[in-house]
């Protein structure tokens, strides 16, 4: 069988299932892409040799008859997930190095469940950045192509986007602290769903902004991400904010009904200078869930306009102190000493050397927001209005909405280098419909639901109600069939 | 709020991030452009809003105060750039 690469993880499971195919075909399908593909940049990290050895593995479980979910399946793993023995370095150079002695749970879930791990994924250092070009491995690049441009695949995780586009791996995990899962996902055609915060494990994830980041699946369907995020999800006593609740069948949410369901349209993500066809594209996002039988309504969430500022607090202000640890003494990097220099200087020197540009001035915004004098006055008050943003959400709820509909991004993919000159904050802007989603802790799906004038893809967020995954991406599953969204990049790579 | 070169120094110096006296002007042009975002939060009504402290309503779970782990040094020490004797090695401290 040629092309197992191309796969989805449900029709890969079936064809194992029924011995028709083995994980070890798979994983070598996978691993030839994947070096027929450096062009992309999407994996920093190679691990065929373990490949290798857990689809042996996954195949001998399968032979014996047990076939947990995941069982076989080629996936890839955001490097911002440690990896035991593996290089898991956040994109950074101060993790230059680091192997980790651990595993993280989520990624320990996935190989429990049978999955292959193909190696590890590029990213934004520290998953900070909206392009994927804040990498110490240089930016991933998006398969979809117009013209002579190398586009973006978006960022956080535009490396898991760019791979699972193009087939390099059947499904990756991603992260998603302000968008990092939804805004790649819909930058290069997938699915990619940001769960419920506390839904899966943040223990081994290398940290970021820990009230809002959360770990997620970027398939190449809402079924795919459904089967994937039941493997990621659970409780974990390692991580205090873990939700010790049940983890429903995703997969066995999938009816196809929504009718009577009720759909939110919130007037405030109707931005000035929103591109025509983004706004086209939404209108008929809604039309195809009403047409399902779904009522569809206009809502408010009046503090819509403050996320983006309320984040560039709270996110930087987290992401200071979590990043405090890289101090040139534990793990990575350690700057060359001067004669004389002492323990101050090594640490302002490997924090220099090892952090880029964007993570430099994110520490930086957060030590200020967070020193004396200017907590009340910053971080209080964003946090104030995340309070706010979150009561906009719970009230529309509890007035009978179900799911919310906006678009997932601003723009289709722009092209890499096109924002160098650009002052930060119209790189933040890409975050603008998914940034709520984060600081309100709902679960958010991103589905590919049509190509722009260019040929570029967009997706449409749906937004649910914390814990209810299933139904979201029942949704978003409506959504997917009534898009009939089936185009795939050209191959150029 | 708008940093100046003094405040773009102590910010550095506090994130423990060495900063060259000639970068510190455009430190503080991108600093100040970040805040001038953030004012926008000024605009909104605030009074009698609690500060969120976790987004998802739970208590933080507690366990026993005892150990759980342990005797694993070496595993502590693997990825440290400078080991000896079973010990992280910085630079003198104290003179």
């Amino acid at each position: 069988m040629s092309d197992l690469n191309r796969l989805t993880i449900a029709a890969a499971r079936d064809l194992l299932k029924k011995r028709a195919v083995t994980s070890r075909e798979l994983t070598d399908a996978c691993l030839a892409a994947i070096d027929g593909a450096g062009a992309l940049n999407a994996f920093a990290h190679h691990t065929p040799d373990l490949a290798r050895e857990r689809a042996a593995a996954a195949d001998a479980r399968l032979a014996k008859g047990e076939a947990p979910a995941m069982c076989g399946i080629p996936v890839g793993i955001k490097d911002l997930f440690c990896t035991k023995g593996v290089p898991s370095q956040a994109a950074s150079n101060i993790l230059a190095g680091f192997r980790p002695e651990y595993e993280s749970t989520v990624s320990q879930q996935l190989a429990d469940a049978g999955s292959v791990m193909l190696g590890k994924l590029n990213m934004d250092e520290f998953a900070m950045g909206s392009s994927n070009e804040t990498s110490v491995y240089g930016p991933a690049v998006n398969p979809w192509k117009v013209d002579d441009r190398k586009l973006t695949p978006g960022g956080s995780s535009g490396g898991s986007a760019a791979a699972v586009a193009a087939d390099l791996c059947l499904g990756a995990t991603g992260t998603d602290t302000g968008g990092s899962i939804r805004q790649p996902a819909a930058f290069t055609g997938i699915t990619g769903i940001k769960p419920t915060y506390g839904r899966c494990s943040r223990w081994g994830i290398v940290a970021f902004a820990s009230s809002l980041d959360q770990a997620g699946p970027m398939t190449k369907d809402v079924r795919d991400a459904a089967i994937m995020l039941t493997a990621m999800s659970g409780h974990d006593p390692k991580d205090s904010t873990s939700a010790n609740l049940p983890v429903p069948d995703f997969e066995a949410a999938l009816t196809g009904n929504i009718r009577g369901k009720v759909i939110g349209i919130p007037r405030e993500y109707r931005m000035d200078g929103m591109p025509a066809e983004i706004e086209a594209l939404w209108q008929k996002g809604a039309q195809m869930l009403r047409d399902a039988g779904a009522t569809v309504r206009d809502i408010s969430l009046p503090h819509t306009k403050y996320a983006l500022p309320a984040y560039y607090v709270v996110a930087p202000a987290e992401a200071s102190s979590n990043l405090a640890r890289y101090d040139g003494v534990r793990y990575g990097l350690r700057a060359k000493l001067g004669p004389g220099d002492g323990v101050t200087e090594m640490y302002e020197k490997t924090r220099a050397e090892g952090f880029g540009r964007e993570v430099q001035r994110r520490v930086m915004i957060g030590t200020y927001v967070l020193s004396a004098g200017f907590y009340d006055a910053y971080y209080n008050r964003a946090r104030k209005v995340r309070a706010l943003i979150k009561r906009d959400f719970e009230t529309v709820f509890a007035d009978g909405v179900d799911a919310i509909l906006t678009p997932a991004t601003p723009s289709a993919a722009f092209g890499l280098g096109s924002m160098a000159d650009a002052d930060p904050i119209a790189m933040y802007l890409n975050d603008v419909f998914t940034v709520t989603v984060n600081l309100a802790g709902l679960p958010g799906v991103s589905v590919p639901a049509g190509l722009d004038a260019q040929g570029l893809p967009l997706g449409l967020q749906l937004i649910g109600k914390p814990w209810e995954e299933g139904d979201l991406l029942n949704h978003a599953y409506v959504l997917e069939r009534a898009a009939g969204f089936v185009a795939k990049p050209v191959k150029w790579w | 709020m708008s940093i100046d070169t003094a405040t773009a120094r102590k910010v550095a110096h506090l994130a423990r991030i060495a900063v060259r006296d000639e970068d510190l002007p455009a430190l503080a042009g991108e600093l100040s452009a970040v805040l001038a975002f953030m004012e926008q939060l000024n605009e909104v009504d605030v009074t009698g809003v609690e500060p969120m402290t976790s987004v998802t309503p739970m208590r933080l779970p507690r366990r026993a105060d005892v150990v759980t782990d342990g005797n694993i040094q070496s595993q502590i020490l693997a990825n440290a750039p400078d080991a000896r004797e079973g010990f992280f090695a910085v630079p003198k401290v104290v003179e």
